[in-house]
């Protein structure tokens, strides 16, 4: 049996870890917050951008645009939505296995687009061929990041880099829940609907297409990068509660096994001194 | 008046505005572009700008760096890049911001892209500073 002194300082370094994770948890707890407002914040207009181009689709519009129309299935590339930071339980390892197992089920050569260092990392390790990445977006991703994912992606689907492109990323149900998600992302599959009304646009609906079909990209990364954030720190905060859970547990385990060892040393040495006493007599 | 029509402004940041108004002026790709109620279906680019809409009568502006708008059914909405309602400019961050690209566009040795983001800058400001200081 361990000596008090031991399982006193292990009580010691046990209880310090939870202190770290409780307060990551309620550091994360507030992060989740932040980013569920900002989720919720962005679907007016992602709805709305929805809502604008399938009554797009529906007007006689006789212009096919390049980020509609679809080729022969070559090349795909992958946008992978991950975190910079660990400490968020099966957050990253859940996405990753569903990418790897896309990646080996593929007909088509893929190569990867990564955000955030998770993914890198383990792909690095791979013969995976990386288009492009990004990393350190902090925990408030902005339109504007979002926009330079997008451009680059538009730009790699215009120049033949890929005929396909599919970004997976965490969509996130609740705070105990998120669920690993794929969405293509490119061609744009134009949502079928019945025939709607004439527009006039202005200038022309060339130009509406061109700057409309971009933002739909970007408004389609956005999303994934704040659903990303969002359940990153929802699984973030369930890791560390059960981490401060499994902490609580252990001290209560070592404090009984302390109180044993202290007992049946004073138990030794009592009995020590009642058989020095007898041997006196 | 010809009664109103409902005007929305959401941006990726955001649920910005939802009113019913009388009329707006939006600052359309070629030239402004001015909304009454019972407009045909409309969808058009918006440039950087200032939006006017007049509610109840008085007239309002917001600041708006690019977007397009669509009008269908008597409901204009405008899918901002982003979005600034007049009341909530701050003027001397704005004016400031004109001052620092004014300066960079001024500077000798300015480079392609970095001319094109300082007038992008400009523009902005400018349109911030008059959507910011015309609203009583």
């Amino acid at each position: 049996m361990a000596g008090t002194q031991d399982i006193r300082r292990r009580i010691r370094s046990v209880r310090n870890m939870q202190q770290i994770t409780k307060a990551m948890k309620m550091v994360s707890a507030a992060k989740l917050r932040k980013a569920q407002l900002k989720l919720i914040a962005a679907r007016p207009y992602a709805r709305q951008l929805q809502g604008v181009l399938e009554r797009l689709a529906q007007a006689p519009v006789d212009v096919i645009h390049p980020l509609l129309k679809k080729r022969p299935v070559q090349k795909v590339v992958y946008v992978l939505i991950t975190s910079d930071g660990g400490l968020c339980g099966g957050y990253n390892a859940n996405l990753i296995r569903k990418t790897s197992g896309l990646i080996a089920e593929a007909q088509q050569p893929v190569k990867l687009v990564t955000v955030g260092r998770k993914g890198r990392d383990f792909f690095r390790r791979g013969k995976i061929e990386f288009l492009a990445e990004y990393t350190k977006l902090g925990d408030d991703p902005s339109y504007s990041q979002a926009k330079e994912i997008a451009q680059e992606v538009v730009r790699l689907y215009e120049q033949g880099e890929a005929d396909e492109v599919y970004i997976l990323y965490t969509e996130f149900v609740s705070a105990m829940t998120q669920r690993p998600s794929q969405i293509k992302l490119l061609p744009i599959d134009q949502p079928e609907g019945k025939q709607g009304k004439q527009y006039i646009f202005e200038p022309s609906a060339e130009d509406i297409l061109n700057s409309l079909l971009p933002k739909y990209v970007e408004t389609l990364i956005f999303r994934s990068l704040l659903e990303g954030k969002a359940s990153e720190q929802g699984a973030r905060m369930t890791a560390m509660s059960s981490a401060t859970d499994n902490a609580k547990t252990m001290i209560d385990k070592l404090s009984l096994a302390m109180n044993r060892a202290r007992q049946a040393a004073i138990t030794t040495e009592i009995s020590e001194i009642v058989s020095g006493a007898a041997s006196l007599e | 008046m010809a009664g109103t029509f409902s005007l929305q402004i959401v941006s990726p940041e955001g649920n910005v505005l939802k009113e019913d108004v009388e009329f707006v002026v939006l600052p359309g790709g070629a030239g402004e572009l001015g909304i009454l109620p019972n407009h045909s279906a409309l969808i058009a680019g918006l440039d950087i700008g200032v939006i006017r809409y007049t509610l109840n009568g008085d007239v309002k502006r917001a600041a708006i760096a690019g977007g397009f708008v669509e009008v269908i059914d008597n409901a204009a909405t405008v899918l901002a890049d982003t979005v600034e309602l007049g009341e909530a400019i701050d003027l001397a961050r704005a004016v400031e911001a004109k001052e620092r690209a004014l300066k960079r566009l001024s500077s000798p040795r300015i480079n392609e892209i970095d001319l094109r983001r300082a007038e992008y800058a400009l523009r902005r400001a400018t349109a911030r500073i008059s959507a910011a200081s015309d609203n009583k």
